[in-house]
């Protein structure tokens, strides 16, 4: 009688697929310890998720070109495969086999520890970015703090590289970069402080079932619409993507703390970037628009066709509509960072820091301050 | 022993021995610029440390604030002021090294006598692993209050010092408004600490 409980108490508080739990099963049924099973399943969604940031990487390098062609009336690439889908593989093949040249009087060991810096933090991110109600890596407590946390590492390696590069232009891009990440870094936590008081944790799982219990309008964009400016601001910023691409500036500082970059080093560089802005996209639709959440309840779908939500062919069909939902809204916002892109001007550096000191930050806090007031006075709609 | 206890005493003995070796480097290392980079792995390896002890908020608290503010503060101060000049031969210089070497292997024998006498056996409280971070918060809002609220006073203070420092209007107003001052080094002046800036 206790072990139905314990299944029926699992099937509560774990909803949905369990992928660990039926690997697991599978490999004891094949008599491997228990310990033995956890140890082979740790680095399969590990890879996965690794391989799926480098995908969706080659795919938004060649949407980048794509759209900027579009929007300069060009063609873009063209023959490296059916409208040039294979040309973000032809520029990874081509930065592989480029020389790896370290300057004379460059600062070898740093000079290679910088790019590696900028990468680590970037993909150790993806650690709590959800897919579904357990397709993630892990439902870490700290959740989203972890990500903030781990995004100010990221300034080091600029930093490093900066520095080690012996160049006065390397140098001037390194520390733009590391002031604008720590300006855009508060009015970014303070946006995401905000979501996590109407959701009471800062799980992201946790974030994402507290704005699917009605649908599209319990999503968090309409709760806090001045809160997801912020934090798309902040993170286009923090992502260095044009408005805010000052440490790169090319007409000024050649190419920033990159410039005496090639090769595989470079290519680092390039793919932290593009693994970042992704990273951004996706935590923009987990914390504001509703992460793997479909329009419409999953649930009330199902019970309206008269299925029960554990049946597995359901579940498989709510997961799989669980990851297109979530591609789908983070490729959106992917297309309106490139489309700003190709679009706007660059902001100059003192403008930068006066939007994110004198504007962004005293409107996170009014924001904070009236999303408090509104939970206490509605907790029905604001998570009480 | 099984996996996870081994893995976790591996993943302690090389956080402690980073910590130590990158602490030494800290100190000893004539680079400055090295220096600052090796404290930052140190601050690095002590997160790592709270991660251990199942502290995950207080292990990406330091992450954020000593690696990802103190330590980024430090490089910038150390970077915008990169002067290469050969700093003079400073007197006495191996007699100052060896008494502050005998300061440090002193304090390194009392931490190490306090280690011997005492008794690590008895058990702490429990830990409470995830909702630490609600803990924390409540402690911070009622027995904790106080030193909370007086830490950030003396922040605040910080912060008004530093600004009235950087602000150089500020420090003209005053200076216009005493008489002490003599009027040769206001007429002389070739800084701008002395025009109007609250025009632009």
């Amino acid at each position: 009688m206790f072990t139905t409980l314990k299944i029926v108490l699992i099937a509560v508080v774990n909803p949905g697929l369990d992928l660990e739990r039926s690997f697991n099963h599978l490999l004891q049924g094949m008599g491997l310890p228990s310990s033995i099973a956890h140890l082979l399943w740790l680095p399969l969604p590990m890879l996965l998720v690794l391989t799926a940031a480098l995908i969706g990487v080659l795919v938004t390098v060649w949407l980048e070109r794509k759209i900027s062609a579009a929007a300069q009336q060009r063609v873009g690439p063209e023959y490296a495969g059916a409208l040039g889908i294979l040309q973000p593989m032809a520029d990874g093949l081509k930065l592989l086999v480029k020389e790896d040249i370290i300057p004379h009087k460059a600062d070898s060991l740093l000079f290679t520890l910088g790019p590696i810096l900028v990468l680590i933090p970037v993909i150790l991110s993806w650690l709590i970015v959800p897919f579904g109600q357990n397709l993630l890596i892990s439902n870490v407590g700290i959740g989203i703090f972890l990500w903030i946390a781990l995004s100010s590492i990221q300034p080091i390696g600029l930093l490093m590289s900066g520095y080690a590069s012996n160049n006065k232009y390397s140098l001037l891009g390194g520390l733009r970069a590391a002031a604008q990440s720590i300006s855009y870094e508060i009015p970014l936590a303070l946006a995401v402080l905000a979501v996590v008081m109407m959701s009471n944790s800062l799980s992201t799982v946790d974030i994402v079932n507290q704005q699917n219990t009605t649908g599209l309008f319990s999503w968090n964009i309409f709760r806090q619409p001045v809160g997801f400016l912020i934090f798309w601001i902040c993170a286009l910023a923090e992502c260095e993507r044009l408005p805010f691409d000052l440490p790169e500036a090319e007409e000024e500082l050649v190419a920033g703390y990159q410039t005496e970059y090639a090769g595989m080093k470079f290519a680092l560089f390039y793919l932290g970037s593009y693994i970042n802005l992704i990273l951004s996209s996706l935590l923009v639709s987990i914390l504001y628009l509703g992460g793997w959440g479909f329009p419409i309840p999953i649930d009330l779908i199902t019970n309206s066709l008269g299925q029960s939500p554990n049946a597995p062919v359901i579940q498989i069909l709510a997961a799989t509509i669980g990851i297109i939902m979530t591609v789908f809204k983070t490729y959106f916002l992917v297309f309106l960072a490139i489309l700003l892109r190709w679009t706007t001007p660059r902001v100059r550096i003192d403008q930068l820091l006066d939007l994110g000191w004198k504007f962004l930050l005293p409107i996170a806090l009014v924001n904070l301050l009236f999303t408090a007031a509104l939970k206490l006075a509605f907790p029905i709609a604001f998570g009480g | 022993m099984t996996i996870a206890t081994s893995t976790e005493l591996i993943c302690f003995l090389i956080l402690s021995s980073v910590i130590v070796s990158g602490a030494l480097g800290v100190v000893l290392i004539d680079n400055i610029v090295y220096s600052a980079f090796l404290l930052g792995g140190v601050f690095m390896s002590v997160a790592g440390l709270y991660l251990l002890l199942n502290a995950s908020f207080v292990a990406a608290a330091q992450i954020l604030v000593y690696v990802g503010a103190v330590n980024v503060l430090i490089l910038f101060a150390i970077m915008l002021v990169n002067k290469q000049e050969e700093l003079k031969p400073i007197k006495g210089l191996k007699i100052r090294r060896f008494f502050s070497g005998c300061v440090c292997a002193g304090l390194l024998a009392l931490l190490f006598r306090v280690d011997i006498t005492t008794n690590w056996a008895t058990p702490g409280p429990k830990a409470i692993g995830e909702i630490a971070t609600e803990r924390i918060g409540e402690h911070l809002f009622t027995d904790y209050l106080l030193p909370f609220e007086l830490a950030s006073v003396l922040l605040l203070m910080a912060m008004i010092g530093a600004i009235v420092l950087a602000r150089r209007d500020v420090i003209s107003i005053e200076l216009e408004s005493t008489d002490s001052i003599p009027q040769n080094i206001i007429n002389n002046s070739t800084d701008n600490v002395l025009l109007d800036q609250s025009s632009d």
